[in-house]
């Protein structure tokens, strides 16, 4: 995918730089296009207005196109790559909701049916309904929610790749009074980002494997910076939540558990911190792991909540 | 009195006809109740003790509340025709925690047993409307100075599964909160272990002072067996001039009083004869408003100066209430119907909910129906300073197609929000109970703080009353009271159950589309 290792985050769209043609005085000009704030937009696969999974309490969610993890049992595969505009989604779309203008497909949601077959027909694990927003544009989306949601979570896709849009998007959701949060994949250095950390309350952190070549086979990335970052965010008390999803077979997840609780047995005794056991459910999950991959039993999961209590963490979660 | 039975008036046809009861009428209705298998001897005979104040009347009711009340405009709650004792008490609870009682010879307790006793012996003998107390008081403040007792969780569990068996009826109501208390705490786990229907619970919920692990405790609880139910604090705290309590369905009255009756108007029906929004609020609505709260006082007048109640009753006697801190309340139904009716009189689609128009003629209609209640003046209601408060009724077992209150009828629900600022809305109009029912899918039991931060954003919003359940509870709540939907599967297959109340529910199932209330998923 031409995401990976990629240092220009494509997704990141700068506007608002074209010069001001008006003023002849070029040294002005240099002035004003330096001082002239630059619009980001983020392309974003959804909004939930109102979720009870992303977070404590009640939180609106605002999931991003776009991850650098390639993850067998992803269950929204289609948010992995952005669109190339192939247009093979066109030709699929039985509500003739999708088309191609100027290169480019189009998504009118009005005309939608909703029925899902552009993002199982992709070849490259994107999805052709997304959009364009800025900050601003999310914030006023979610400005009715405000007297009921106590927070604003961001997922994906992996949102740390939408860095510095997620700063302004957070520095605006403090303003609101709402707690931010991040649903990472811990593939970004957070321990050199503190503008970052200063609008973020806590991250959700994936650790899908503790065992390098298991996370490798997951996930196509080393588990390195995940565990740098488990420890860095416990350090510095902004690692709200551990999750693991549990796969038998192909991963081991009891011994994830068990290594997690013994990184972090430390922090433990001084914070909450939650840690939340995920089954692995065939729902979403792209050929050939839907047929491949098992759930756990109810014994299974078990299992890894003791394991997750045993080290203290504040709230054992099994979902 | 006897003089005044042989004074009595046949019912049927509003003339006087002394002597002359409907006997053939009477004796059907007797046998009805005496051959029904689906009815406890309790039942039986507590139905049969309202069967003959069906047929007399003990005042000369006006011609005009007559024609709206066979037109179905009005509605007098089955109270029947002689009120003998008011029809919601709040009694003082606190003085009998403090002082005891010398009519039933209690002292005061001094351990959690004898608390738990004393409530059991007291509630035996507080009336109602439904011979039952509809109030239990804020039972976890009058317990909480003897919670050091080791045996606190046996106790408490035993007082609450004897509350369930021994008072049939889910109309009863204990208070919680606003603060987080140790009884409080464990009343809601032990009622989240039993799930049992009775009694009915609210949590007396003010963000500022109830800690959210407690409210999202008792939202857990509420996902388990329908109850606690969630009223706003800060504003019903301001309403009366003494402190208030959540009684019956959920009704908003001073401690220490109550509600002598309840009649309603049923908007829907009335809103039939109207011409169009015009005829409505400055003709049909001021009319009505008149004639139903001449009635409600006549009632009230009869209660106060004919019976015995307030002259010799040991609450009155002892100080547990008194009339001054009694009202009377004036119902409200079928706002949801009324509107769209009207709005169809107008030839425009716009419906209740679903448009600025529709629902601001139902602020017009309240604004209007407020004045017209609040320019008639009682004799007595002195703690609402001699006005009647008007409430949302939530409806009987036989209403079909009159949505309760102000609700959005089932079947109509607007998306979560919208609905929740709906409820703002429309719900500060009633000092006197209103309320409504959000039911949940599962994923909301893993995160019940996620139901409180709704409840915290519609309060904030003006909401006075929340309630929710889950899909998956037999305890549900069916309008403003609580029934196991296994109790009404007997009842259909004609099983008697226990709780007397589950008849309505019963009804209400049938035809209030209770079981298509929305499910929300978060």
């Amino acid at each position: 995918m031409g995401l990976r290792g990629s240092k220009e985050r494509p997704y990141l769209r700068k506007e608002g730089t074209k010069p001001l043609t008006l003023n002849t005085d070029k040294g002005m000009q240099r002035t004003e296009m330096a001082e002239r704030p630059k619009v980001l937009r983020a392309a974003v696969n959804k909004i939930l207005h109102h979720s009870v999974v992303d977070g404590p309490g009640n939180r609106a969610a605002v999931f991003f196109q776009g991850c650098n993890f390639h993850c067998a049992y992803c269950h929204n595969p289609e948010t992995i790559a952005m669109c190339t505009s192939c247009g093979h989604c066109v030709e699929v779309c039985p509500a003739g909701a999708l088309t191609l203008q100027n290169g480019k497909v189009r998504w009118q949601q009005e005309l939608c049916c909703e029925c899902d077959r552009c993002i199982h027909e992709c070849a490259h694990l994107a999805s052709p309904r997304t959009k364009d927003y800025t900050a601003g544009e999310i914030m006023e989306e979610i400005r009715k929610d405000l007297p009921f949601i106590r927070g604003l979570t961001v997922s994906g896709g992996e949102c740390s790749m939408q860095r510095d849009f997620v700063v302004e998007l957070f520095r605006l959701a403090k303003a609101e009074g709402l707690s931010t949060l991040m649903d990472s994949n811990g593939s970004y250095d957070y321990s050199k980002d503190e503008e970052l950390l200063a609008v973020c309350d806590g991250v959700m952190l994936d650790i899908k494997a503790f065992d390098e070549e298991e996370h490798k086979k997951l996930t196509g990335q080393s588990r390195e910076m995940v565990l740098k970052n488990a420890v860095y965010l416990a350090g510095c008390g902004k690692l709200e939540e551990i999750r693991t999803v549990v796969v038998p077979e192909f991963l081991s997840g009891e011994e994830t558990v068990e290594k997690v609780g013994q990184m972090l047995e430390p922090y433990l005794k001084e914070q909450k911190i939650r840690y939340k056991i995920i089954a692995y459910r065939p729902f979403g999950v792209r050929v050939p792991y839907k047929e491949t991959l098992r759930s756990p039993s109810a014994e299974e999961l078990e299992r890894c909540k003791e394991i997750a209590k045993s080290y203290g963490f504040s709230e054992v979660v099994v979902i | 009195m006897k003089q005044d039975i042989c004074m009595a008036y046949c019912r049927t046809s509003g003339k006087e006809h002394p002597n002359m009861l409907n006997i053939t009428d009477m004796k059907k209705d007797v046998e009805s109740i005496i051959t029904n298998t689906a009815l406890t001897n309790e039942q039986a005979a507590m139905n049969l003790s309202a069967v003959p104040f069906n047929y007399v009347e003990f005042f000369e009711t006006s011609s005009a509340f007559r024609e709206l009340l066979e037109a179905g405009c009005v509605c007098t709650m089955t109270e029947g025709n002689a009120t003998y004792c008011p029809r919601y008490t709040l009694p003082d609870y606190e003085k009998l925690m403090r002082e005891g009682c010398r009519f039933l010879r209690l002292d005061p307790p001094k351990t959690l047993f004898e608390a738990t006793q004393t409530l059991e012996m007291f509630y035996r003998h507080i009336p109602s409307v439904t011979h039952y107390p509809v109030y239990l008081g804020s039972v976890d403040k009058m317990l909480e100075p003897f919670m050091d007792d080791p045996y606190a969780y046996e106790i408490l569990k035993s007082f609450l599964i004897f509350l369930d068996r021994t008072i049939p009826d889910s109309y009863c109501h204990m208070n919680l909160g606003p603060e987080a208390t140790k009884a409080g705490e464990m009343i809601v786990e032990i009622q989240t272990e039993l799930k049992n229907a009775i009694p009915s619970i609210t949590l007396l919920y003010d963000p500022d002072i109830t800690p959210d692990d407690f409210a999202a405790k008792c939202v857990t609880c509420a996902l388990a067996c329908a109850k606690p139910s969630f009223a706003n604090h800060k504003a019903y705290q301001k309403i009366y001039r003494t402190p208030y309590g959540i009684a019956s369905c959920y009704n908003a009255l001073p401690i220490g009083g109550g509600s002598l009756t309840l009649s309603r108007i049923v908007l829907s029906r009335l809103a039939v004869r109207a011409k169009d929004s015009e005829h409505f609020l400055n003709d049909l609505l001021p009319h009505t408003v008149r004639v139903l709260c001449e009635y409600i006082e006549q009632k009230i007048r009869f209660l106060v100066e004919r019976t015995h109640f307030f002259t010799s009753n040991f609450l009155v006697e002892e100080g547990f209430l008194k009339l001054e801190n009694f009202t009377g309340m004036f119902g409200v139904v079928g706002m949801n119907e009324c509107v769209n009716t009207l709005m169809e009189k107008e030839g425009c689609g716009d419906r209740y909910g679903y448009s600025e128009k529709a629902d601001r003629l139902a602020q017009e209609i309240m604004e209007k129906m407020t004045q017209c209640v609040m320019n008639f003046e009682s004799k007595y209601c002195d703690c609402t300073d001699h006005h009647f408060t008007i409430h949302a009724q939530v409806g009987i077992d036989v209403d079909y197609d009159i949505s309760p209150g102000v609700r959005i009828r089932i079947g109509d629900e607007l998306p979560l929000y919208e609905h929740l600022e709906h409820c703002a809305k429309m719900q500060p109009y009633f000092n006197s109970g209103v309320g409504d029912i959000f039911p949940f899918d599962e994923t909301a039991k893993r995160n019940p703080a996620a139901v409180v931060d709704l409840i915290k954003g519609a309060f904030s919003k003006g909401m006075r009353y929340f309630s929710t359940y889950s899909d998956d509870c037999d305890v549900i709540r069916i309008t403003g009271y609580l029934v196991k939907k296994s109790d009404i599967e007997k009842l259909d297959k004609g099983i008697r159950v226990q709780q007397a109340n589950a008849m309505w529910g019963y009804g209400e199932v049938k035809n209030a589309r209770i079981y298509e209330r929305k499910v929300r998923n978060l």
